[in-house]
């Protein structure tokens, strides 16, 4: 069997890591270069970013690869090599993950960036086919499974299973972001989302990024409420951001991320984690928390 | 029987209908309906209400980008009888809009074009990673009122501070008002670089635009 699944089958709770994005921008990663460039031109800084997550207690790493589908790497600096990117960060999460035993490596894969007909101009094939590229190397490059993260549109995420399905048996995960309270942008709920993919066979259903902490505690429930026993993925941000002379300040601490994170494993979440602005602190915390023995939660 | 119509306008577009739209719009030229009533009394009224549905958080991205679809079929199909009466319809005012250079962020961006363009403003989009003397270029050729810059990113915010700055440098500033929006953009940050507005939203970037060209309803 599949190791993530395995360890979900044995009631395991496991801790993902935290943001890629933030702490990147932290070491140089600046507006106007591709996240996914970086897997090329600055490998050694993702592989730091990705050993202080294991160190810190991280069971699943996510690959660098968020934004690694073709028509969103259209301008990168190696977007003609998005087969070799994906495939490569894949390989960086693997070293990372080699520091301690069982982390598992997630290939991530984030909207393409422009809407489907009939609200934008990607058809249904050309994102099919977009996701199906990016799963095929980051299934070929060893990923554990893949996670659909970030999504807020049904028609996009309907493309990525097929694609994806076309190329790999991976375990999938499918986790949204719910960025107007508990409803994405395109007016989806949580509700609408199990019921649509606990059915075609998804490994877990989830939510991540979004606005505050609270509202992932909502979600989660409204998550239940349809199916109390499914397994729940949850990886929202350390609270929404605030500017303060140029610089983004996430307010949110580790031990409150930790508290929360406490309960949404009691709403059924058992995989938890952090997105935009969680550190490896973050991490830590919420490590600490959630993987003591069952009794003593 | 006007009246009636007008109602039916203003659903077709709620109801982001673009062929009960365009069928009203030919009824409506059939019927000898002023055209300029058809879009302000009509159309129009139903682009306010998805608005306000929007701002209520009863309606979201695809009602909005389906009533911008059908407001913008409505007029075409009422375009031809408004330039034969030479009262083409009278624009709110002219924005240039562009995601900063650096950002390719696009969804939020077109949204707005969509809804301004709905509520009677001519825009042009100059698309995504837009360097400040583009969109400063073509604010000055077509004599914009309005440039209106989006940023995604807390690393390209600064963007829009460097096409102000270049406004400023360029003794251009009073020329032009200036729109700001994006998911990392805050009231604070629009005092901090000089902007005249900002919208969390698309349909709030229609109502600060109107106030900004003194078009309030």
């Amino acid at each position: 069997m599949n190791k993530f699944v395995e360890r979900l089958k044995a009631g395991e709770v496991l801790v993902a890591d935290g943001a890629t994005g933030t702490n990147l921008q932290k070491v140089g990663l600046v507006g106007g270069i591709h996240t996914e460039d970086w897997v090329f031109d600055e490998p050694k800084k993702i592989l730091d970013l990705e050993k202080a997550f294991v160190a810190a207690g991280s069971d699943i790493l996510l690959t660098c690869t968020f934004g690694g589908t073709r028509p969103r790497m259209q301008g990168a600096k190696h977007g003609d090599q998005v087969y070799e990117i994906n495939k490569r960060a894949v390989e960086l999460a693997r070293e990372a993950a080699s520091a301690r035993d069982d982390v598992l490596v997630a290939g991530s894969m984030g909207p393409i960036g422009k809407l489907l007909k009939p609200y934008g101009p990607l058809t249904h094939e050309e994102a099919r086919d977009a996701f199906a590229e990016q799963a095929k190397a980051l299934a070929e490059g060893g990923v554990d499974f893949l996670l659909f993260e970030t999504h807020f549109a049904l028609n996009e995420v309907d493309a990525g299973l097929e694609g994806a399905r076309s190329v790999t048996d991976l375990p999938i995960v499918v986790s949204f972001s719910y960025d107007r309270g508990t409803r994405t942008m395109m007016g989806v709920k949580p509700t609408e989302v199990i019921k649509k993919y606990e059915p075609m066979g998804v490994t877990m259903i989830g939510a991540n990024c979004g606005t505050t902490l609270e509202n992932m505690e909502t979600i989660l429930k409204e998550y239940g409420s349809v199916d109390p026993g499914f397994p729940l993925w949850a990886k929202p941000n350390a609270g929404i951001p605030r500017l303060v002379n140029g610089e983004t300040l996430y307010d949110v601490t580790p031990e409150q991320m930790a508290d929360f994170a406490k309960k949404y494993v009691s709403l059924g979440a058992r995989v938890v984690g952090g997105c935009c602005g969680s550190t490896p602190e973050h991490v830590a915390a919420i490590v600490k928390t959630v993987k003591r023995k069952k009794d003593e939660r | 029987m006007s009246e009636e119509l007008r109602k039916k306008m203003a659903q077709s577009i709620i109801d982001g209908d673009v062929d009960t739209a365009v069928a009203l719009a030919k009824e409506s030229i059939a019927t000898g309906m002023e055209p300029m009533d058809a879009i302000s009394n009509g159309f129009v009224a139903g682009v306010n209400e998805v608005g306000d549905a929007f701002g209520r958080g009863e309606m979201f991205l695809p009602e909005l980008v389906m009533a911008g679809e059908a407001m913008k079929a409505a007029v075409a199909t009422l375009d031809p009888e408004l330039r034969k009466r030479g009262t083409e319809r009278r624009k709110l005012g002219k924005v240039v809009i562009a995601t900063v250079e650096g950002d390719i962020h696009e969804i939020g961006k077109t949204l707005v074009t969509i809804m301004m363009s709905s509520s009677g403003f001519e825009v042009f989009d100059l698309g995504v990673d837009c360097p400040a003397e583009k969109i400063i270029g073509k604010a000055l050729e077509i004599n914009a009122d309005i440039i209106a810059m989006s940023a995604l990113l807390t690393t390209t915010m600064i963007r829009q501070k460097e096409v102000i700055d270049e406004l400023e440098k360029e003794g251009l500033r009073g020329k032009f008002k200036v729109m700001v929006g994006g998911a990392p953009i805050t009231r604070d940050w629009v005092k901090y670089i000089g902007a005249d507005g900002y919208s969390e939203d698309a349909v709030g970037a229609v109502v600060v635009a109107k106030q900004l060209v003194g078009a309030v309803d």
